[in-house]
């Protein structure tokens, strides 16, 4: 068969993402160039949804796997790209309603792009692919992130994003092309095979550092997250949202991939006895150094989206803890984490949008007696902030048990355990801050001279849905994991 | 019956509270009523007790928490049969004796069938878990009476015989325990066969002594043995009139009791002992001569009877450990322990009945003269009111022991006994005799004869109520007197039972 | 039938978030039915178990399989132990529900965070699946902290963060134990009857146990991490003080019992003589720290303490009275902390506005609130251990039971026994019976007791003094239990 046909068959779901792109950009350029800035972007929000449930449902419903030049679709990354499009869907019904632009079609169609980014991260098995992927996403999103002209914040956020992205991307780059020179090839698995006849020289570890900087950084785990705070606080709300959820899940998957399938003999150990240098212990330090500095710093804050920054810095660190566990449970753990943490972030930050859009900062006062106000939304959020926290029933506290779980019963077993101990403590002392952030909710009196317009009605859906997710997943993980550990059996990637 | 007896005046007392705001009277009649049907009761068992069978009569036995070996036993020998006639006596005499309190009536009388019911059940219960329930459950009431309806230092007072009388208890409560531990057995009964059969500890001789000290700690609080009487004159000086007289009437040989039930049968090797021995009897001594020389300084009429209290107590437990120096089955001795021990219950009950008249009296004297009660307040009393002065002579003179008068027999068998078995410590004892006498007739004198002031020129006698009230422990003084044998025909068994168990 | 106390109470909890927001009637009639439909369950459990003589077997309640992936089912049991503080639970919410019922501010979130709280409760006390316990262990957490932060008194955020951040970090510790318990036992299952048959390595055990038991021991108020008790008592809401002195307290010592000593015997063994220690100290330092508080609430928060510190020690003794004590002292002290924090609190708090001692003494409380002063004298009594209310079999049978194992240790219980009757004795004194002036001071708020005060403390009066008079309700349930499968573990380490 054509090569090409076959190619386009297989990455049907991103075209038809792309061409929604293409099409909301074309509608609103043409069409509705005179209507007022709502309209429009009803408009484009509307064509996106539509066109990312057509590809949710071609997903769906005709699952295919097929390996075809750079890309390698499973049914385990076909399936992922389900929880990736959900995530647009409700980043862009979020951004129904901002008033942070009047140019509706170009923010639309870069959100899909960047979508269609991280749908060709997972289905790529080509370190080439992979960082082109990469790249689509990044830019996509530093431009997102510089939307709403009229901040100064934003500005500095996306110029602070591009620089650090930038770097990171060439010292990936640089990585890749002595990973390159090392195995002959970008292909993971003919890597693999190449570098198991060669015992580890000193440059492959370099090489392998430096890769691995530039996820590090797209995960936002220390010491490479100094750019988080300020990107998620200056963007605007729902595109801090995408950034914190969907570009997360995609990254894990892929640095996963990465490092299971093209690196498996570079693992090395942490164990304090036996000590064999590989990217696990690189891992480990960077677990540490997130869960530490990202909660230790999230205690002093008094902006709730800084807060979520600090503390998607410290979830990146737990997240990792899943990398460092045993082939069983490695792969689960961390998708079944990372994707609830997703849902649940996006869930905070779409309350965090709410209370922006009343016309208010968001600053923790501003969220002071906000239970009098929307108890629906106060509960949703209550929701979210205690499944980040780690408190059962809620998906975010499996989630934590099931890595640390993990965690603990690998490479051998309970050589871990000290890392896991680190990292409850770490959740323990976490509980400090998301609760006041509730205690604001709850606890403290609003404002006396106050008005609170009604939020919109798509915002409220959006919340709601999301926190029902949330709680679903953690009464009954089994929906998620189940479906996880299904794939993974019969197709590891 | 037993059980009718000590929960009734329980349940009669709840009822009470129960009752509204505007029953004040009721509640007291009801009370009072309450307190007769027991006396009638307690009556009732003395008439029906046999007295030629051995061992306990009247027996109520349920098990209660058999794990622990807790039951809820109670039974009556002569011994118990007659500290339950007591406090059915002295109770209703109290009660006449507060007829008159105005603040909340009808709490202050619950509180009293309260303590009677505690009475009650300490006097029958044969179980340890069973008979501390009751003990402790005793000084609640009194506690509030005191402190509710005393004298200007109550608080003090209360807090006082509270907490030294706790004290005690924990540290019984602890020996019991560990004996507990050893034994697995709460039953008296069982305990004193398993102490003659050998003891149970059994080469624990300090563990032994331990356990024997803390059961001496609770009962000598309560009795009181000098040096833990500290809390008596306080309490008695602080305590309404009524309260005061059940005290000493029938709730300080709460402690008595105890040495006789408990002590005596269970550690007798320990009552024995050389070492013990040399101590207890010298405070028994140190009890008889200190409260009564006490007695002697006091200004105070209410703190001088106090005093007169423990001295009187003082002889029971000389008696007791003068027939505990020869309890090692020598035969000769078994007379002069039986004479003793005979004579320690009597002086119990003649005592109870001696000193609630004394304390009646005292609070006449007190109402009567508008709330003075000190020694040098009054004089030539007998002008005024002669039927008064010679009622309370009587009363006096009894407490002194003047033979024909119900003070004597018991005095007199202590001392038989005790002459013969502890000869100087017996001696040395005497001299309490004669400071009791001393000051009894002092206050005698300084009440009663003399000049009458002016003030006093219009102190009414005894009215027909308070004659009414008083005649019956008059006659009893006279008739226990003449015919103490109503009272050894209960008690000589049970002495008896306690001098030869097996 | 036992599971449907869990069930109403968070069906409960939900219905109150859809009643109107400010007629504070309907959450409370909703909110007693419901603690009083889990108490009826409770009742029924008892009576069920009781048919079947199967005191001294772990019933199921309920078994499904949850997630597979881990070994982890929903697994719900119960024996005579889980029974004796479920029917604490019951009645401690009942009592609870009646005492607040004078909230008026936000009412039905009150009763809604109440009865998840509660909800938890029976949870943890019927859970035989390690995670579900944990679950339903860390569920209990928060209704707590925004029980005390919106509706408590004196330095409320305080008070309610220490408690969350202590109790977090105290089942962080038992998170860590049961990770590495399950992992070492193979990741299989983590039931706890299964996993109680596994032998773990005494090296693991030794340092696992120590984990896991201080970290439930938090919550039960061990020396010297009891510091959240009296801060977080003086903070809540009186329901709340009642609920956690009363029943909070106690899921820390259950799970100590049921979690660390049922898996870890050895461990058990190595550390008996040092949490023995911590336990007395903690009887000792909580009555003498008690007895110069001159903050009403304070001396019933150290007492507290105190209190469970015989629990703990019961629990050490290792021997089949001491933890028989420890059971019934748990069931004992909580109705009677509930008492007395309801008098405090409610009775009188609510009225006067003062909690000073010294501000009290003055106020004559006897004759203006005579019916609180009745259930305090009750409530000192049980309190001091006076035989004929709950507290003195208990103590009793602690004290037999430590005297067996470290009589030292026994002894210095009796004295703490002592000062406990002393700062009883002060604290009723001096804030009902103190000396006042001829006439009564005019408060404002002091009127009559109502009728559901009167109810709750009738409720529990008659608790503790049924117990006190009929201990074989309970000993009953608590003696075969000991002797169960589940125990024997702790049999072989040593328990007689």
């Amino acid at each position: 068969m054509n090569l090409y046909l076959e190619c386009l068959t297989a990455s049907t779901p991103e075209i038809i993402v792309i061409a929604t792109a293409l099409i909301v950009l074309l509608v609103d350029l043409t069409v509705v160039q005179e209507k007022p800035a709502a309209n429009r972007a009803a408009l484009a929000g509307a064509i996106t949804c539509l066109g990312c449930s057509l590809a949710m449902a071609w997903v769906a419903l005709l699952p295919s796997s097929v390996h075809v030049a750079m890309l390698a679709i499973s049914p385990m990354t076909q399936w992922l790209k389900l929880p990736l499009l959900l995530m647009t869907v409700f980043a862009a019904v979020l951004s129904w309603h901002q008033r942070i632009t009047r140019h509706a079609g170009e923010y639309f169609a870069l959100l899909l792009l960047a979508a269609s980014g991280l749908m060709l991260l997972i289905s790529s098995d080509n370190l080439l692919m992979i960082f082109i992927a990469l790249e689509l996403l990044s830019i996509s999103l530093y431009a997102l992130a510089a939307f709403n002209k009229a901040s100064l914040a934003s500005s500095e956020a996306a110029l602070k994003y591009l620089l650090f992205g930038g770097m990171s991307a060439a010292f990936t780059l640089f990585g890749i092309s002595l990973i390159y020179g090392l195995a002959g090839d970008v292909q993971l698995n003919f890597i693999a095979a190449r570098l198991r006849s060669q015992p580890g020289e000193p440059l492959f570890y370099v090489a392998l550092v430096m890769t691995l900087v530039g996820f590090a950084f797209k995960l936002a785990a220390a010491p490479f997250h100094l750019w988080a705070p300020d990107v998620y606080q200056g963007a605007p709300t729902p595109v801090a949202s995408f950034i914190a959820s969907g570009s997360k899940v995609a990254s894990f998957f892929v640095l996963a991939r990465i490092l299971l399938t093209a690196f498996p003999g570079a693992r090395g150990t942490a164990s304090l006895n036996d000590f064999l240098p590989g990217w696990a212990p690189v891992f480990i330090v960077l677990a540490v150094l997130s869960m530490v500095a990202g909660n230790v710093a999230a205690i002093v804050q008094t902006n709730v989206k800084r807060l979520l920054a600090y503390s998607a810095i410290a979830h990146a660190g737990y997240a990792l803890l899943a990398l460092l566990a045993d082939q069983r449970h490695a792969l689960s753990a961390l998708l079944f984490y990372t994707i609830t943490y997703a849902f649940t972030v996006l869930g905070a930050f779409a309350v965090v949008g709410v209370v922006e859009d009343s016309g208010r900062q968001a600053s923790l006062a501003d969220f002071a007696g906000l239970s009098r106000r929307a108890p629906l939304l106060s509960f949703c959020m209550l929701v979210f902030m205690l499944s980040l926290a780690g408190i059962p029933p809620l998906s975010g506290f499996f989630g934590k048990f099931y890595v640390f779980t993990a965690a603990a019963s690998a490479p051998t077993q309970l050589s871990l355990l000290w890392l896991v101990v680190v990292a409850v403590g770490a959740s323990a002392v976490s509980l400090y801050y998301y609760l006041q952030v509730l205690k604001q909710i709850y606890a403290v009196a609003p404002p006396p001279s106050s008005t609170w317009p009604r939020p919109a009605i798509s915002a409220q859906v959006t919340i709601v849905m999301l926190a029902i997710i949330v709680i679903a997943l953690g009464c009954a993980p089994d929906l998620l994991l189940g479906k996880i550990t299904a794939l993974l059996r019969s197709h590891p990637f | 019956m037993l059980t009718v007896l000590t929960f009734l005046p329980l349940a009669a007392g709840v009822l009470m509270i129960l009752l509204g705001r505007d029953q004040q009277k009721l509640g007291r009649n009801l009370a009072f009523a309450v307190s007769l049907i027991a006396l009638a009761l307690a009556v009732t068992l003395v008439a029906l007790f046999d007295h030629s069978r051995k061992g306990m009569q009247f027996v109520e036995r349920v098990p209660w928490v058999p794990s622990l070996g807790i039951e809820y036993y109670v039974g009556v020998d002569g011994l118990s049969l007659l500290t339950v006639l007591l406090s059915a006596l002295v109770v209703p005499f109290g009660m006449l004796a507060s007829w008159k309190i105005e603040y909340k009536p009808k709490v202050y009388f619950a509180l009293m069938l309260f303590l009677e019911s505690g009475l009650f059940g300490t006097f029958t219960a044969q179980n340890f878990v069973h008979w501390f329930l009751f003990w402790e459950l005793s000084l609640i009431p009194a506690f509030f009476l005191i402190r509710i309806w005393g004298g200007p230092n109550r608080s003090s007072a209360a807090f006082q015989f509270f907490v030294y009388t706790m004290a005690g208890s924990v540290a019984m409560l602890a020996a019991f325990l560990a004996l507990y531990a050893a034994t697995g057995t709460f039953d008296f009964a069982q305990l004193a066969a398993l102490a003659h059969r050998g003891g149970f500890f059994a080469g624990h001789k300090t563990l032994a002594t331990a356990v024997f000290a803390g059961i001496l700690l609770g009962l000598a609080v309560k009795v009181p043995l000098v040096p833990f009487h500290t809390w008596l004159p306080a309490a008695y000086a602080e305590a309404p009139i009524g309260t005061a007289m059940v005290l000493t009437g029938a709730m300080s040989k709460m402690g008595v009791y105890g040495f006789l039930r408990i002590l005596w049968p269970i550690f007798p090797e320990q009552l024995h002992d050389h070492a013990w021995r040399h101590v207890l009897l010298a405070l028994a001594v140190a009890t008889v001569v200190f409260p009564a020389a006490a007695a002697f300084a006091q200004k105070d009429l209410k703190r001088m009877v106090a005093y007169s209290s423990i001295n009187h107590l003082g002889y029971c437990l000389l008696g007791i450990f003068a027939a505990a120096k020869w309890s090692d089955g020598s035969p000769g001795w078994t007379n002069d322990q039986a004479a003793t021990l005979n004579g320690v219950i009597l002086q119990m009950f003649n005592h109870g009945i001696t000193a609630a008249a004394l304390f009646y009296f005292v609070g006449l004297i007190e109402q009567r003269g508008g709330a003075l009660r000190g020694l040098n307040d009054f004089g030539g009393l007998r002008k005024a009111a002669p039927v008064f002065c010679g009622l309370m002579g009587i009363a006096l003179f009894a407490s002194l022991g003047l033979p024909g008068l119900n003070g004597f027999p018991g005095e007199f068998l202590i001392f038989k006994g005790s002459l013969h078995m502890a000869a100087k410590t017996a001696l040395l004892a005497m001299p309490g005799l004669l400071l009791t006498a001393i000051f009894l007739l002092t206050l005698l004198q300084r009440v009663f004869t003399g000049p009458l002031p002016e003030k006093w020129s219009r102190w009414p006698d005894l009215t027909m109520t308070e004659r009414l009230i008083v005649a019956p422990v008059i006659v009893l003084i006279f008739v226990l007197g003449i015919f103490p044998q109503l009272l050894t025909g209960l008690a000589n068994p049970a002495v008896m039972q306690m001098l030869k168990p097996f | 039938m036992l599971a449907w106390t869990i069930y109403i109470s968070f069906l409960g909890a939900a219905l109150l978030m859809f009643l109107p927001g400010d007629n504070p009637g309907p959450p409370r009639v909703v909110a007693l039915l419901s603690a009083l439909a889990g108490l009826f369950f409770a009742a029924m459990g008892i009576a069920e178990c009781c048919r079947h003589s199967a005191a001294g077997v772990l019933t199921d309640v309920v078994n499904a399989p949850w997630i597979g992936e881990l070994g982890i089912r929903y697994h719900l049991a119960a024996d005579g132990i889980s029974l004796v503080l479920v029917l604490l639970t019951g009645i401690a919410a009942v009592a609870g529900v009646l005492f607040s019922w004078n909230i008026e501010t936000r009412t039905r979130e009150f009763f809604a965070l109440y009865l998840a709280l509660i909800g938890g409760v029976y949870g943890v006390f019927l859970s035989v699946d390690l995670f579900l316990l944990f679950v339903f262990y860390e569920v209990a957490i928060i209704p707590k902290y925004f029980l005390i932060a919106i509706w408590g008194s004196t330095r409320r955020e305080y008070g309610a963060m220490k408690l969350a951040l202590y109790s977090f970090v105290g089942s962080a510790m038992v998170l860590v134990g049961l990770i590495a318990a399950y992992v070492v036992a193979g990741g299989k299952t983590f039931d706890l009857v299964e996993l109680a048959k596994y032998p773990f390595p005494a090296g693991f055990q030794n340092w696992a146990f120590i984990v896991v038991f201080v970290g439930f021991a938090i919550l039960a108020g061990l020396w010297p991490f009891h510091t959240w008790a009296p801060t977080g008592h003086v903070a809540a809401p009186t329901a709340a003080s009642m609920l956690l002195a009363g029943v909070v307290m106690k899921l820390g010592a259950y799970g100590a019992l049921r979690v660390a000593m049922t898996l870890f015997p050895i461990g058990l063994h190595t550390w008996q003589n040092t949490i023995a220690v911590l336990a007395v100290i903690g009887i000792v330092y909580g009555a003498l720290v008690a007895l110069v508080q001159q903050d009403f609430k304070f001396v019933i928060g150290y007492s507290s303490v105190s209190h469970m510190g015989f629990v703990l020690l019961g629990m050490m003794t290792l021997s089949q009275i001491g933890l028989s004590g420890a059971v019934l002292q748990m069931f004992s002290h909580g109705i009677i902390a509930g008492l007395l924090f309801a008098v405090v609190g409610r009775m009188v708090y609510d009225r006067t506005h003062t909690r000073d001692l010294a501000k009290l003494q003055p106020m004559n409380l006897n004759q203006v609130l005579p019916f609180a002063a009745v259930t305090f004298v009750v409530g000192c009594a049980a309190s001091m251990g006076l035989p004929g209310f709950s507290g003195f079999i208990a103590e009793m049978q602690v004290l037999v039971g430590a005297w067996k194992t470290f009589p030292v240790f026994a002894v210095i219980a009796a004295a703490g026994i002592l000062a406990g009757i002393a700062y009883t004795l002060r604290v009723l004194v001096k804030a009902f019976f103190a000396e006042g002036p001829a006439e009564l001071p005019n408060l404002p708020d002091c009127n009559r007791i109502s009728v559901p005060e009167r109810a709750g403390a009738l409720l529990l009066l008659a608790a503790t003094l049924v117990i006190g008079l009929c201990p074989r309700l309970l000993l009953d349930l608590i003696t075969p239990s000991l002797n169960s499968p589940l125990m024997s573990p702790l049999w072989k380490a040593g328990l007689r």
